[in-house]
């Protein structure tokens, strides 16, 4: 008798939320540096809302895209360290839906936050209430496919020692068009008019996303096994 | 009809420039022990990653019950539990919550189950503590706890009695009678020799290339 597949992406998914959960820290730090670098900006640059909004997506953005590059170093990192990575491949289950399971997590504990906090923040930045869903939607959308990518980014370092500036070279050309496309429709969203475009994109990107990164990092997490 | 084997031929593994095994044979068969030997550096851990397809082999073949592992290795892993250098346990989880969540993607577990294991390894005392706060002995007994839960068949274990005191090395042996008696298979990579009762085992002596 062996455990389905399902119940192993259960497993996992409560056991990286568990070990998450008591070490707070690793978590609430990708958090803080998007609270802060958000922030900083009307301090620098000027209180006024009319300017203030003309950024606040930009801001927004490039803060939460810097914010994920900083969480993904520990996706693997630990896991690999103690043996449970290798473990995970001697489990018999697919390995790429086990990463996945991983990934799932990992989103759930950076992205999904990021995505919460984010309002708070385009307030301070004077986006108009009425817009708020459109930080929310796509940064979750947009979060989890920076994920997904970042999964392969840190699969395929896990082998080099202070892998932090490689992984962040690696991955961010790949993250471009997650910023770009998500930019434009929180612009779009806080101008008032309708983002639906860019969010399909952003959609298409996380189908595309969840159905050929896992096969990719699970890859990459073999060749680092060796 | 063939039975319960794990067989290896012409084994050749390369790291970087070190051709770490170069035409390693082995055959070990049910309720049989091979104890892999050899100064630190000689590849034994490489021999035992290799033989679970954790490692790429340059040449070479393995069998496990007449069939080369890598046409089923999902059917190959199921049947298979390898214990590395490290126990594999989250220090920020319990020695409980540890088993439970990696041997239970393997097969399902109940709370007694694991309850028992650890009894076994004499670990209910610190069942319920962080596994950051274990000694590495005390950690050792909980990886075996888990080898125990996996009930696989072929046992691939690398120094499995280091740091355990003079009771936890008899433990070991115990537990590795136990599974040669039920039909089991052990390739265990050892500096020195297990206490076993067991006959049924060989050595294979490996030496740096």
């Amino acid at each position: 008798m062996s455990t389905s597949a399902l119940q192993a992406a259960q497993l996992i998914l409560a056991r990286d939320l568990r070990v998450a959960l008591r070490k707070r820290g690793q978590f609430v730090q990708p958090l803080a540096f998007f609270a802060i670098v958000t922030t900083l900006f009307p301090l620098s640059i000027s209180p006024e809302l009319a300017r203030l909004r003309e950024i606040a997506s930009g801001v927004l953005w490039v803060a939460a895209l810097l914010a994920s590059l900083l969480a993904l170093e520990f996706l693997f990192r630990d896991d690999a360290h103690d043996g449970t990575l290798e473990q995970y491949a001697l489990s018999g289950q697919s390995l790429t839906w086990l990463v996945f399971a991983k990934t799932t997590a990992h989103w759930l504990l950076t992205g999904v936050p990021l995505a919460v906090m984010a309002p708070l923040a385009g307030i301070s930045l004077g986006v108009p209430y009425a817009a708020l869903p459109g930080i929310i939607v796509p940064l979750a959308l947009g979060t989890l496919v920076l994920s997904l990518i970042g999964a392969i980014g840190a699969a395929l370092t896990l082998g080099v020692r202070r892998s932090g500036v490689l992984l962040t070279l690696l991955t961010l050309p790949l993250a471009m068009p997650v910023l770009i496309f998500g930019a434009q429709a929180t612009d779009l969203a806080i101008r008032g008019a309708s983002y639906a475009a860019p969010l399909y994109l952003l959609s298409a990107m996380a189908v595309l996303g969840v159905t050929l990164a896992p096969l990719a990092a699970s890859a990459a997490v073999r060749i680092s096994l060796e | 009809m063939v039975g319960r084997s794990l067989k290896a031929e012409r084994l050749h593994l390369w790291r970087g420039e070190r051709h770490v095994l170069s035409g390693i044979n082995l055959e070990v068969g049910a309720g049989e022990m091979l104890q892999v030997t050899g100064a630190n550096g000689a590849g034994k851990t490489s021999l035992l990653r290799a033989l679970c397809a954790l490692m790429h082999l340059e040449d070479g073949r393995v069998l496990w019950e007449g069939r080369n592992i890598v046409e089923d290795l999902a059917a190959f892993h199921s049947q298979l539990v390898y214990l590395g250098h490290e126990p594999p346990l989250k220090a920020d989880l319990t020695a409980r919550e540890n088993l439970r969540y990696w041997v239970g993607i393997r097969r399902p577990l109940s709370e007694t189950d694991i309850l028992v294991a650890l009894e076994r390894v004499g670990a209910t005392a610190w069942s319920e503590q962080p596994a950051r706060t274990l000694s590495a002995g005390q950690k050792r007994r909980v990886a075996l706890a888990g080898v125990i839960l996996f009930a696989a068949p072929l046992w691939l274990l690398d120094e499995p009695a280091t740091n355990l005191d003079a009771d936890g090395k008899r433990l070991v042996g115990g537990l590795i009678d136990a599974q040669l008696a039920s039909g089991g298979v052990i390739i265990v990579a050892v500096h020195q020799n297990l206490p076993v009762k067991n006959a049924a085992q060989r050595q294979l002596e490996l030496t740096a290339a």
